[in-house]
């Protein structure tokens, strides 16, 4: 404990540095603006600009806390277009958009961006805390957290899939089947084959998930926007001045406490990132919700709550496993990471005793940039809702080159933007027929981490399934799964019996 | 990557424009990394940005051409590029393995103009710091019992060249590498992650990306390589020296369209063969990661359709084709 104690003076001396704090604040701000910017995420924003902190000649902590606090903005800035346009800035924000958009079209984008703002702050300090107390301890738990374990964990998703069941069950299930067939395509890592490519070179590798989320969300929305333009249908949408209240922090607190936990779990284990911890969060909050959970979708608070606690709490999580055992838990971690070699900083246990000014230093300035998030984000909040006056007829074509050209800034390969083209045709197809694109995303994320670490336990155990349930982290979370399935409905039925006895009382 | 190619550029600006002899035949060099930035075909093309600034009229530009595993490239400078003098294209062993594996399509290793070489790093047998295998002969004396009883990870695909440096290993003890267990992960990252974890006992990376972890956390049993390496790496034996015949060379190097005149090829094997000579260049290979090989020209161009044979008839044996 002194020890931590010890090393976060270090590092606040280090990160309250004028010129330090001033990077934090700079990275903040402009990874919110990339963020923002649909298709255009973490990842790419943390990428593109690290050339350019390198070349600035910034000494090593300087540059680690301007590109972190590019990575944090980015992550906080997903949410903007997710909530006003259903775009999601990024393959994280995809659960934004499911309660968060509606209220937009409520009229209530400041309370949505407010609130998620406030969402984000929390995962994000949660994040950090737990990071500081017990990073090196987790990073080892997780580094045992084998592939039956994610096995285990992808069932524990695809249960929470279950509650994302509308009226039409049949639908759900057929939308995440072909999520699962998306995933599927591509180069088969456990045999060498080429599945589904058709003789395509460019998908060889299979489809990029940004590609995925953009095409089928993003372009998708647009064409139903221009569509409705087209037939009048078109609704000026209110733009209220409304803001986060007390009582809604109040609804939402234990969402966003339990979404941190998760999201933060979820963002150490290599391999799982923002995408898989927002959708767990979602389904799960919305089982838990039980009966009271039919307003998920329809601009329910908690539901914009819980992926937004849960991605920024995975991107603190996602360090963890970077800093003390230089392996990256992410895309973006492991860009971060070529930074630090890129600084002849080796990352890992040894990086605490021989560097602790750039350990230390990067924790205490994810304290600063998250606060700083939060106090950038709240007095804007109605300067970006005023975003929905643009007419659509500027506002929509504005959007659809914003997305190519971020796609295009990250894949780079042209024939990507007629995927993205064909994708959200196919969007707006599903859209009319009445599915929710939701439980295709969930397919794509979860379908390609369910079939390899599958196939990995497989070829450990040698083809023997007993490996499945052999280890105690998979029962807990099998355990988990079985409760998250009964308890809602059960709890439900009980307190309606008790409600019951007290009116006939 | 406007901005990537700006910063770049801004970078690098203070060295431009030291103009040159040999490169008449070029006038604006541009790198093509068939893959998004970040990886190795970024650091190939970064080799080459660097390390031949003072042999070409300018600073060459690295342009990213990603889209499977390096195929849009291939076919791009065998339909509309094929006589480019100004671009060459990063590619690595592991392109020569789809190459030799038919995953590149019709194009072979004779559809393109095989130009010189970046560098080259080496495949390791990496095991788990207290593991219970203290040298190679411990693992293959295991191995030698069944195939099937030591849990082999990597982070590419079966098919790749992580999984074909299991497979030699296995076949250097006249064992059948189909029968092995190979955990196939998502990359170097994962794959260390599972080997600390314990899901995997052995895992086969590469040389360079170990400098990180030599804390011992993890041990090299043997490096791949055909001679011992310059430190820190010389305490490691080679696998040859060791008695297996299992030898992986991670090549990195580039290659132009099939119709580049012998002018302009000339010229670019030229501006690399004065690079090799100077020390900017073994210092930026040294940076990057990459320990010295320098080839070019016809003699790179043998070499490079020798390896292609070679791993065929690997691939052949290996039932990973027909």
């Amino acid at each position: 404990m002194n020890e931590v104690l010890a090393g976060l003076y270090t590092g606040f001396g280090v990160a309250l540095a004028p010129m330090n704090l001033l990077y934090v604040i700079v990275g903040c701000f402009s990874g919110t603006l990339i963020g923002a910017l649909p298709g255009i995420g973490p990842i790419n924003g943390v990428a593109i600009l690290l050339p350019i902190a390198y070349s600035l000649g910034l000494p090593p902590e300087s540059a680690l806390i301007l590109l972190a606090g590019i990575y944090y903005g980015a992550e906080y800035g997903g949410r903007i277009s997710s909530i006003l346009l259903n775009v999601p800035g990024d393959a994280g924000a995809v659960f934004t958009t499911l309660d968060g958009n509606p209220m937009a079209k409520n009229g209530e984008a400041g309370r949505a961006l407010s609130l998620s703002a406030v969402a984000s702050f929390v995962g994000g300090t949660f994040a950090v805390i737990l990071m500081s107390l017990f990073g090196p301890m987790l990073a080892s738990v997780a580094i045992h957290f084998n592939p039956s374990d994610y096995v285990a964990l992808m069932v524990f998703a695809f249960t929470c899939l279950a509650s994302l069941v509308g009226k039409n069950p049949v639908k759900t299930l057929l939308a995440a089947l072909m999520g699962l067939m998306i995933a599927s395509i591509g180069i088969d890592a456990n045999t060498g084959v080429a599945r589904f490519t058709f003789g395509v070179p460019d998908i060889l590798a299979g489809i990029d998930f940004l590609v995925i989320v953009i095409g089928l969300f993003g372009m998708g929305e647009l064409i139903t926007l221009v569509e409705h333009q087209i037939t009048g249908k078109l609704k000026v949408l209110p733009v209220g001045k409304s803001f986060v209240s007390l009582k809604d922090l109040a609804v939402v607190k234990w969402v966003v406490f339990r979404c941190s936990m998760l999201g933060f779990f979820i963002g150490v284990l290599p391999g799982t990132g923002a995408s898989v911890a927002s959708a767990v969060a979602y389904g799960t909050e919305k089982r838990i919700a039980g009966k009271s959970g039919e307003n998920f979708g329809k601009g329910d608070i908690r539901g914009l709550a819980a992926p937004e606690a849960a991605n920024n709490a995975s991107a603190g999580g996602a360090m963890v496993p970077m800093l003390t055992l230089g392996i990256p838990g992410s895309g973006t971690t492991a860009i971060l990471l070529g930074a630090l070699l890129l600084f002849n900083i080796t990352p890992g246990p040894l990086m605490f005793q021989q560097r602790p000014e750039i350990a230390w230093g990067l924790i205490a300035s994810m304290y600063i940039g998250n606060l700083a998030l939060l106090v950038i984000n709240l007095p804007l909040v109605g300067f970006f809702a005023r975003l929905l006056t643009i007419p659509q007829k500027y506002l929509t074509p504005l959007i659809a080159v914003l997305a190519f050209i971020g796609v295009y800034s990250v894949v780079s390969n042209p024939f990507d933007l007629y995927m993205i083209i064909g994708l959200g045709l196919f969007g707006w197809l599903l859209k009319k027929m009445g599915f929710s694109l939701a439980p295709v995303i969930l397919g794509v994320v979860l379908g390609n981490l369910f079939e390899d670490n599958l196939r990995r336990a497989l070829s450990i155990s040698g083809g023997d399934w007993k490996v499945l349930v052999e280890s105690s982290s998979s029962i807990i979370i099998y355990v988990l799964t079985v409760l998250i399935l009964f308890v809602p409905p059960l709890y439900g039925r009980i307190k309606k019996s008790r409600m019951e006895k007290k009116t006939a009382e | 990557m406007k901005l990537m190619k700006l910063a770049a550029t801004s970078l690098l600006c203070t060295s431009l424009m030291v103009g040159s002899a040999f490169a008449a035949a070029i006038e604006k060099p541009e790198c093509i990394a068939p893959a998004k930035p970040g990886g190795g075909f970024d650091l190939t093309c970064r080799v080459a940005m660097l390390g031949l600034k003072d042999q070409l009229p300018s600073l060459m530009q690295v342009t990213f051409m990603p889209g499977g595993i390096g195929a849009v490239a291939i076919n791009m400078f065998n339909s509309t590029r094929t006589d480019d003098p100004n671009a060459i294209v990063a590619f690595s062993s592991g392109s020569l393995l789809n190459i030799a594996t038919g995953k590149y399509g019709q194009w072979t290793e004779n559809d393109v103009r095989w130009l010189a070489s970046a560098g080259a790093d080496f495949g390791a047998v990496i095991v788990k710091g207290d593991s219970k295998f203290k040298t190679l002969d411990d693992l293959m004396n295991q191995l030698k019992t069944a195939e099937n009883s030591v849990v082999i990870g990597a982070g590419g695909s079966v098919g790749s060249q992580d999984w074909m440096k299991a497979a030699l290993l296995v076949k250097s003890v006249e064992k059948d590498p189909k029968k092995m267990r190979y955990v196939a992960y998502d990359g170097g990252g994962d794959a260390i992650a599972g080997l600390l974890g314990g899901s995997i006992e052995a895992y086969m990376g590469d040389v360079g990306e170990m400098a990180s972890h030599l804390d011992g956390s993890m041990k090299i049993l043997a490096v791949m390589s055909p001679e011992r390496l310059p430190a820190p790496f010389d305490q490691f034996p080679t696998t040859k020296e060791l008695g297996y015949d299992a030898e992986w060379t991670i090549m990195r190097g580039y290659y132009m369209g099939k119709n580049v005149s012998d002018e302009a090829y000339n010229a670019w094997v030229d501006a690399f063969k004065a690079a090799y000579a100077t020390e900017e260049f073994a210092t930026i290979q040294k940076e990057k990661g990459l320990m010295k090989l320098n080839m070019a020209g016809a003699e790179f161009d043998a070499d490079v359709k020798k390896r292609v044979e070679r791993m065929r008839g690997i691939a052949k044996e290996a039932g990973l084709i027909k």
